[in-house]
């Protein structure tokens, strides 16, 4: 051990994780300037905006008038719409990191490409949460749909964890079990769109939609608990979702406890799903395709992946959010729409470009 | 001293580890020879505790095995497995790196990191170590493997059927390697293998399992006789020396074929 450091190889690897953590902050830099044209752009269609800038510009006994009159009721109404805009931007940034963030923590717990909270049937179990409290308590409160939609995803996570420990089954088996049980929830919430009146009906399929419009603050900040609080368990155990890669055995044989790292991060990714959609409705592409495009530029190391995903997640939501306001304004599409229409078709000429099975 | 005593192991009402005695000195191989589906796989998982044994006791110079964590287990003994997964593979350098998990408690330091460069250098795997596993050779997945059990610093090897999928030069590479680990870092080494002829080339000690029990315990001359061969494979084959090595010869099947533990599950 007596020759010159640093070698080639470790400058090597150094170097590589310096890249994979420079890229991490330019997606954070990148989601605040996202953030900010997402603000930018809204604005710009606000009377009471241009109402203020209006106040700035000299305009003779007019203008005069207008600051002593209508001053406080235009900068109020004003700062309003500003603080409704940054709600949007902040929720999206949320649900948007959520969504990556938990979707490669479940592609690593159960160590498939097609793992997501949707494939697992946990987006559906929220979907059937949040519709049976339309239908059965003309739920029109978004406290109680949001609380359906929680209380089924966790429910379906228990379903599938429940499954698993009792026939100790392989990670085939659970996303089996996953689909099945997507399967159920959507036959079981078309059954009640069935029953429900046009106006339960319209109010259904708006959730399902996918929106961030549906969310105050308050809301926002239950949701960011819910999301946020499972992140440093996650990042904490980022180093043995590697060692979960290489096989269950060969992570035993290491030392890890395999059953308790994939109990303990189904539950916390399954929060942070439930976090994400119970106050937004179905946002499904994000936590599928994050992860993937991020393993595709910086590689499987999940102390990478992990943050680096839900940071792209972020930027994906936003850039969404300001798409579905623009391309089609007045008219606001649904950011779900958005996510999926923009995203299937970037997704696909991803998987077309690379020549490897997995990336 | 790696020392099994009365080890069993069940499946259900199924028996298919008993009564197994075993032991491995530092500095030595144990070669677990026997048919296909006779338990030899599920003795290596026992001892690196990947399954539990139903019963019977594993000591390490004297400790016992079930006593320990998994992570005290894991800085004692490593684990070489037949493959690698092939979804989502990593790159050589953090497989390696994964050797490291119980020394460390979160992120490798500087030392870790210099450890697994000088081990990938001595595996002469310079050249892809920033390539990912799945786009290696069979010969080198088995290599990258035992550079991540020696990045463990580990007293024992436990390896499964580690030459079962190489082709013929890679075989004799991968189990020089061992040999030369095993006599350079005093370790010790558990070898799960087919090949009656490697076996016996590279072990100190061979122990026979048939039906989940040890037919016969010995070195590789004492034990690898027609005999033998005949009771456990239900295969007649004349065994002799060439070159200075032991030689088995299969002639024929004699048509008695012991049930493998897959058969009895049925």
């Amino acid at each position: 051990m007596n020759r010159q450091y640093p070698e080639p190889l470790y400058r090597r690897y150094k170097a590589d994780n310096r890249a994979k953590t420079i890229l991490m902050f330019s997606l954070i830099l990148l989601a605040c300037i996202v953030a900010a044209t997402d603000l930018a752009v809204g604005a710009s269609d606000i009377g009471p905006w241009q109402a203020f800038v209006a106040l700035f510009k000299d305009s003779g006994r007019i203008h005069d008038i207008v600051w002593m009159l209508r001053l406080p009721r235009v900068v109020l109404a004003a700062l309003a719409a500003l603080a409704a805009l940054a709600a949007l931007a902040a929720l999206a940034a949320l649900v948007g990191f959520g969504l990556g963030l938990a979707g490669a923590v479940f592609q690593a717990i159960l160590r498939n490409p097609l793992a997501s909270p949707f494939t697992l049937g946990i987006g559906s179990g929220a979907g059937f949460g949040a519709v049976s409290m339309i239908i059965f308590f003309g739920g029109f409160n978004t406290y109680l749909v949001a609380g359906g939609a929680f209380v089924f995803a966790l429910l379906s996570a228990l379903l599938i964890l429940g499954i698993a420990r009792l026939k100790n089954a392989s990670s085939e088996t659970m996303i089996l079990a996953g689909i099945a049980q997507m399967f159920l929830f959507s036959s079981l919430t078309s059954l009640l769109q069935y029953m429900g009146t046009m106006e339960q009906v319209h109010e259904i399929v708006f959730w399902f939609f996918g929106s961030l419009s549906k969310a105050g603050w308050p809301e926002i900040c239950l949701a960011a608990v819910m999301i946020l609080i499972p992140v440093p368990i996650l990042l904490y155990r980022s180093w043995d979702f590697n060692l979960l890669a290489a096989g269950d055995e060969s992570a035993k044989a290491l030392g890890i406890n395999v059953e308790r790292l994939r109990i303990t991060a189904l539950l916390a990714a399954s929060l942070m799903t439930a976090g994400c959609i119970c106050f937004t409705g179905v946002i499904s592409f994000v936590g599928l395709v994050a992860p993937h495009i991020t393993r595709m530029v910086i590689g499987g190391d999940y102390r990478f992946l992990l943050p680096v995903s839900g940071f792209l997640g972020a930027v994906l939501l936003i850039a969404a959010d300001t798409l579905g306001r623009t391309v089609w304004a007045p008219q606001v599409l649904p950011i779900g729409i958005v996510t999926s229409i923009i995203g299937v078709p970037f997704f696909f000429y991803l998987l077309l470009k690379k020549s490897r099975e997995y990336w | 001293m790696l020392r099994i005593d009365d080890l069993s192991f069940n499946y259900g009402a199924v028996c298919i580890l008993a009564e197994i005695e075993a032991s491995v000195m530092r500095g030595q191989i144990l070669s677990v020879v026997g048919p296909n589906g006779t338990g030899k796989t599920t003795l290596i998982k026992s001892i690196a505790r990947i399954v539990r044994p139903s019963g019977g006791t594993i000591r390490i110079d004297g400790t016992d095995t079930s006593r320990m964590t998994h992570k005290e287990l894991a800085r004692r003994v490593a684990y070489v497995p037949q493959h690698a997964p092939d979804t989502f593979p990593m790159t050589v350098f953090d497989t390696v790196l994964m050797g490291r998990r119980p020394h460390v408690s979160w992120r490798p330091s500087d030392q870790d990191l210099y450890l697994i460069v000088e081990i990938i250098r001595e595996m002469n795997l310079e050249a892809v170590a920033m390539r990912t596993m799945d786009q290696l050779s069979g010969g080198q997945v088995q290599k990258v493997l035992l550079a991540r059990a020696m990045v463990q610093e580990p007293d024992y090897l436990l390896l499964d059927e580690p030459t079962s999928s190489l082709d013929l030069y890679h075989q004799l590479e991968v189990l020089e390697i061992i040999a030369a680990l095993i006599k350079n870092k005093k370790m010790g080494a558990v070898i799960a293998m087919h090949d009656l002829d490697l076996a016996a080339r590279f072990s100190d000690t061979v122990i026979m399992i048939k039906d989940g029990k040890v037919f016969g315990t010995g070195t590789p001359a004492e034990l690898i006789s027609p005999e033998n061969i005949r009771a456990v494979y239900g295969v007649e084959a004349a065994v002799d020396r060439a070159n200075g090595y032991l030689h088995v010869q299969p002639l024929r099947c004699t048509g008695e074929r012991a049930f493998s533990n897959e058969q009895r599950l049925q």
